[in-house]
């Protein structure tokens, strides 16, 4: 997965998840949780969605890797 | 399937409980003598919640002992003694001396876990204005909504909740007279129009010397809103004497100890963040866990074994997903310190009481209370069995009941006023005998709302429950429409309203969904106006729209389409048979929905 692709994902699952998000509002390092006013049962749902659209296993200990946007797209190009 | 009894005591227990013997505790104990636990104001001045929580301390041998171990959302430490707590939280009553605020004014909090909270909260408690906490996840029609029932007169932020969800509705709220900002340098964001006064500022130029003035036990100190099945959230009022519940309730549920360190994971915007979140602890001289950030199964575990964390108040939903983490991540962990773990919010099933014992090292002790009840009133102690999926037993010096309602939902009053108790076994409505210290006072300014809550010389808490013969109380379900998920009570109408005003709805029903991990979540049925179709650009569009207006907190993670809503003959949404036929029920056996 490239870095553009990462990132369209990561906004296509957010878009399910909290539709009024703006993936452009997250400053650099600022947690996802955190610029979008996500609450857990929300951060929890995007990682399971970024799992169905993958079908990359998430484990629990990765969670923290996903919480910003740099975070997530690193996670999803090197997972392949 | 039959869960084993948890016997008590456990042999490792050191300290041993405060109460040693629950019988015996229940015979003795008197709130005359709880209130003789707390040393009141300086010359007969009264009660006053901050002089108890933190001058006391501060004037005495603990005074150098860490109250808040704040933890922000990086992981940095900040260390306030409860010296500093006393200074700061001086400054802060004589700002609101300056700014012209008067006691018995309310001073609304919308901020992050972080020590400006405390010190906001607690120097409001000194000045005798009421504190009314909000939850920074509300979106800015809920804030709007409690400022304006409430009639806030001082709101302190932070600039990023400001900008988000104050700046857009502070004009409409005329009784709001000032916005103090906390965060110092990035303050300055707000200042366009000078709408907002700078907190640091403000806290470096007052003085940190303040007296507290006569205090009378039964002066509002807290509002709390909660929601109801109809109309908007309705403001619990709660009195300075409720500490004295706080002071009971933390030595004998939480088994507070004054070497503890302990961490109440909740929110001080709902009420357990406050009562045990701030008061409780603060109160008994111990230093309590502030952690600003969000549920982490990895980090939670880190906080409990590096800051040593001896007694740990949490709630079902966030035992739910450490145990779905999985017993190795918290096994990684030394949580040798954990003495007591205690949950609220909603019932706790058993698998998540037997779960604590294999992965903690210790069993989970559900209690029960509301934010009308301000305190725990019925709850599993450390002396005592564990029956798994029981909320326990009344705490000493409450007195619950069982109470018959009829085929309406009303508990049954006999000819002679009083009401009809359950057989042992049967299920009926939780009910409390009125006059403890935390109980609240009234719903601002609704009267008859508050009197509806009583019949038979009983407080109604709207909860099903049942009696076993050993006097263990087990929930059964909700007695009306309010939705609790992950611990919060959700109003089905302040949903409803909200949804109402996107151009394509023409009705909407809002109901509890079963979940697994957060015990229900919202889910709304829209009905749709002509001319526009269902599809999912139109649910996203919905969805949106009510998380910007009512914030992840409140708004449905669920929309679905029903162009068929089930009406009573009058014409209101018939919201038990919405769960019925979500749940897949029959539509007239609605009566087994409170057990669901």
């Amino acid at each position: 997965m490239t870095n553009d692709e990462a990132r369209q994902l990561i906004r296509s699952v957010l878009h399910q998840v909290a539709p009024e998000a703006d993936l452009d509002e997250v400053g650099a390092g600022e947690t996802l949780q955190e610029a979008l006013d996500l609450d857990s049962m929300d951060f929890l749902n995007f990682v399971v969605g970024l799992h169905e659209a993958t079908g990359l296993e998430i484990p629990e200990r990765d969670y923290p890797q996903l919480s910003t946007v740099e975070g997530c797209v690193t996670y999803l190009t090197s997972a392949g | 399937m039959q869960w084993e009894t948890i016997h008590k005591p456990i042999e490792h227990d050191d300290p041993s409980p405060n109460m040693g013997d629950y019988v015996a505790e229940r015979d003795a104990f008197t709130w005359e003598d709880a209130r003789r636990a707390l040393d009141g104001l300086p010359g007969g001045r009264g009660l006053n919640i901050a002089h108890e929580a933190v001058d006391r301390h501060a004037a005495g041998p603990r005074r150098e002992h860490v109250a808040l171990l704040c933890l922000d959302r990086h992981g940095e430490r900040n260390e306030v003694t409860y010296a500093e707590l006393a200074e700061s939280s001086n400054r802060f009553a004589n700002i609101l001396d300056t700014l012209g605020v008067v006691a018995g004014e309310r001073v609304f909090v919308l901020m992050q876990r972080t020590a400006d909270l405390y010190v906001a909260a607690l120097g409001t408690l000194k000045h005798r204005s009421v504190l009314c906490p909000l939850f920074a996840a509300f979106g800015p029609e809920p804030i709007r909504q409690r400022l304006e029932l409430g009639t806030g007169c001082v709101l302190v932020t932070s600039p990023t909740l400001y900008r988000r969800k104050v700046a857009g509705i502070q004009d409409r709220l005329p009784s709001l007279r000032h916005v103090l900002v906390a965060g110092g340098s990035t303050a300055s964001e707000t200042a366009e129009g000078a709408r907002t006064l700078d907190l640091d500022a403000l806290l470096a130029g007052a003085s940190s010397q303040y007296e507290i003035g006569p205090t009378d036990p039964e002066d509002m100190a807290l509002l709390h809103f909660t929601s109801g099945t109809t109309g908007m959230p309705k403001g619990a009022v709660h009195v300075h004497e409720a500490v004295v519940s706080h002071h009971a309730t933390g030595r004998i549920a939480l088994d507070l100890h004054p070497d503890d360190v302990f961490w109440c994971t909740a929110d001080p915007g709902w009420v357990t963040g406050t009562s045990y979140g701030i008061v409780s602890p603060l109160v008994h001289g111990v230093t309590s866990i502030i952690d600003e950030g969000d549920f982490d199964a990895e980090r939670w575990y880190s906080v409990l074994e590096n800051e040593g964390v001896t007694v740990w108040y949490t709630a079902p939903t966030a035992l739910r997903m450490l145990m779905q983490a999985g017993a190795d991540v918290a096994k990684a962990h030394d949580l040798s310190r954990l003495r007591f773990v205690a949950s609220v919010g909603e019932p706790l099933n058993p698998e998540v009481v037997v779960w604590g014992q294999e992965a903690l090292g210790l069993p989970i002790h559900d209690n029960w209370w509301q934010t009308e009840t301000g305190g725990i009133m019925v709850a599993n102690y450390a002396c005592m069995d564990i029956r798994p999926g029981s909320m326990g037993r009344p705490l000493p010096g409450i007195e619950a009941a069982v109470l018959v309602r009829d085929d309406h939902g009303n508990v049954a009053v006999s000819g002679d006023g009083t009401a009809v108790e359950s057989a042992v076994g049967q299920e009926g409505e939780l009910a409390l005998r009125p006059g403890w210290p935390s109980m609240f006072r009234g719903y601002l300014g609704d009267t008859e709302r508050y009197q509806s809550c009583f019949a038979g010389g009983w407080y109604l808490s709207g909860d099903l429950v049942r009696r076993d013969e050993d006097g263990y109380f087990w929930f059964v379900g909700r007695g009306n429409d309010v939705i609790k998920s992950s611990g919060h009570l959700i109003g089905p109408f302040e949903v409803e309203s909200t949804l109402m005003e996107h151009p394509a709805v023409a009705e909407v029903g809002v109901i509890g969904k079963p979940d697994p991990l957060c015990g229900e979540v919202v889910k709304a049925f829209v009905t749709l106006r002509a001319g526009y179709e269902p599809n999912e650009d139109l649910r996203l569009d919905l969805l949106g729209f009510s998380r910007k207006r009512l914030g992840a907190a409140v708004a449905p993670r669920e929309i679905a389409f029903d162009q068929h809503l089930p009406h009573t003959e009058s014409g209101k949404i018939m919201r038990r048979v919405l769960k019925a036929r979500e749940l897949g029920l029959s539509e007239g056996d609605t009566s087994t929905l409170a057990a669901s």
